[in-house]
């Protein structure tokens, strides 16, 4: 007989923590947890017990698109040959400033 | 691809010190290998509470009872992260779990023997949490990254408990003959314990060739035993402690120190589920289960309720 019934934690949410104002929310972890509330509490316990945070985003975790690893190469190749898009690409006159 | 070649480029992978993600394809036997790893600590992480748990009623002081409350709850999140970190293998936590309730899955053999004295606690701390941060450390270097980030997270908030049990049993070693005498014993019954739980020596250690090829262990157990015998020695001695090993030396052409025989018999009959608590752990986590179950069930229901709600919003 199992003890615990599949599913019965909840469904499994990612967890994003904002360490200070103003700067980006970060991938922390993930929790499970039945709805958002208990998600954010439950990021709150387990991820910020330090003062590791200012502000928690949850996300259901089957709502995540994510690129696959293995075709990571193919993925990006379209930015691989584009040096044009970086200011070292360009010259500047000898002498002229602020560009 | 060939299963061949893959496993040749994987291998290349881990030799560059790349880490490997849930998503990229890994050898059936890489998964097998950490998920029995990743889950076995989690369920020490949660087993782990138990033993402690016991004292916090008990805790002399205010001070210790917040710091020990603190630290049970530390090891409550560390067992979350490693569950997290299981599940990105495709098992379900649940399913991990019940191995455990049932008895099919193994747990550190450490968190088998009782709690006696408030000394207890502070071994605790100082001994198996000293221990668990060297090998931590260690496996915070692995090539699963959500198992090495993991580690890194769990490490940054260990030290914390190895100091506070130093702290009780260096307070206890400088109080009365009586409190002295307390720590000494706790020292004298965790010592042989501590020294087995980072695992079987490397010719004794059926899993460790196939995880250290793989890097999810950097080091064999016996250096990582070694490290933790050599900084934990001067330890005992600053507090006035004796370590219980009559055969203990310090080897000045090696710079380090070495123990008599271990009791790796006693270490086998304790994983074999044949501790002095192996039972009452497993019973214990089973109640707490069953205890908790109304907790699931009412905020499953109040899941559905709001969903209900919300459906009613965006009508």
């Amino acid at each position: 007989m199992s003890h615990i019934k599949e599913g019965s934690h909840g469904i499994l949410w990612e967890v994003f923590i904002q360490s200070k104002p103003g700067i980006p929310h970060k991938h922390a972890g993930n929790v499970h947890a039945h709805h958002a509330e208990e998600a954010l509490t439950n990021a709150r316990d387990v991820y910020t017990r330090r003062m590791e945070g200012v502000s928690i985003w949850v996300i259901p975790a089957n709502l995540v698109t994510a690129s696959a690893g293995e075709d990571s190469d193919a993925f990006f190749d379209p930015a691989e040959d584009k040096v044009y898009r970086h200011p070292t690409f360009y010259t500047v006159p000898e002498g002229v400033k602020y560009l | 691809m060939e299963e061949q070649e893959k496993l040749a480029r994987f291998q290349e992978r881990i030799d560059s010190g790349q880490k490997i993600e849930p998503k990229d394809w890994m050898p059936e036997r890489y998964r097998k290998q950490l998920t029995r790893m990743i889950s076995q600590h989690a369920h020490s992480e949660i087993v782990g509470m138990l033993p402690e748990g016991n004292w916090i009623t008990r805790a002399p002081s205010l001070r210790r009872k917040v710091a020990l409350l603190a630290k049970v709850q530390d090891e409550a999140g560390h067992g979350l992260y490693l569950y997290s970190a299981v599940e990105t293998l495709g098992v379900t936590r649940e399913d991990v779990i019940n191995e455990y309730l049932e008895g099919r899955a193994k747990y550190s053999s450490i968190f088998n023997y009782p709690t006696l004295t408030w000394a207890d606690i502070g071994a605790i701390g100082w001994l198996v949490d000293g221990a668990a941060i060297i090998n931590q450390t260690m496996l915070a270097r692995g090539s699963y990254g959500p198992y090495s980030r993991a580690m890194v997270r769990i490490c940054k908030e260990e030290s914390f408990h190895n100091r506070q049990g130093y702290e009780i049993i260096y307070t206890l070693a400088q109080g009365t003959p009586e409190q002295k005498k307390m720590a000494q014993d706790a020292l004298n019954r965790w010592w042989q314990p501590a020294i087995q739980m980072v695992g079987p020596p490397d010719d004794n250690s059926p899993n460790s060739a196939e995880t250290m090829r793989w890097q999810i262990k950097v080091e064999s157990n016996d250096v990582i035993r070694q490290r933790f015998i050599d900084r934990t020695v001067p330890q005992a001695h600053a507090a006035g402690l004796t370590i219980p090993d009559d055969q203990l030396k310090f080897n000045e052409e090696t710079g380090h120190w070495e123990t008599g025989p271990i009791d790796w018999d006693e270490f086998w009959r304790v994983v074999k589920g044949n501790g002095p608590c192996n039972r009452k752990r497993i019973q214990d986590r089973i109640n707490a289960e069953r205890e908790g179950q109304w907790v699931l069930e009412a905020a499953a229901a109040y899941a559905k309720k709001q969903g209900k709600k919300q459906l009613t919003l965006t009508e």
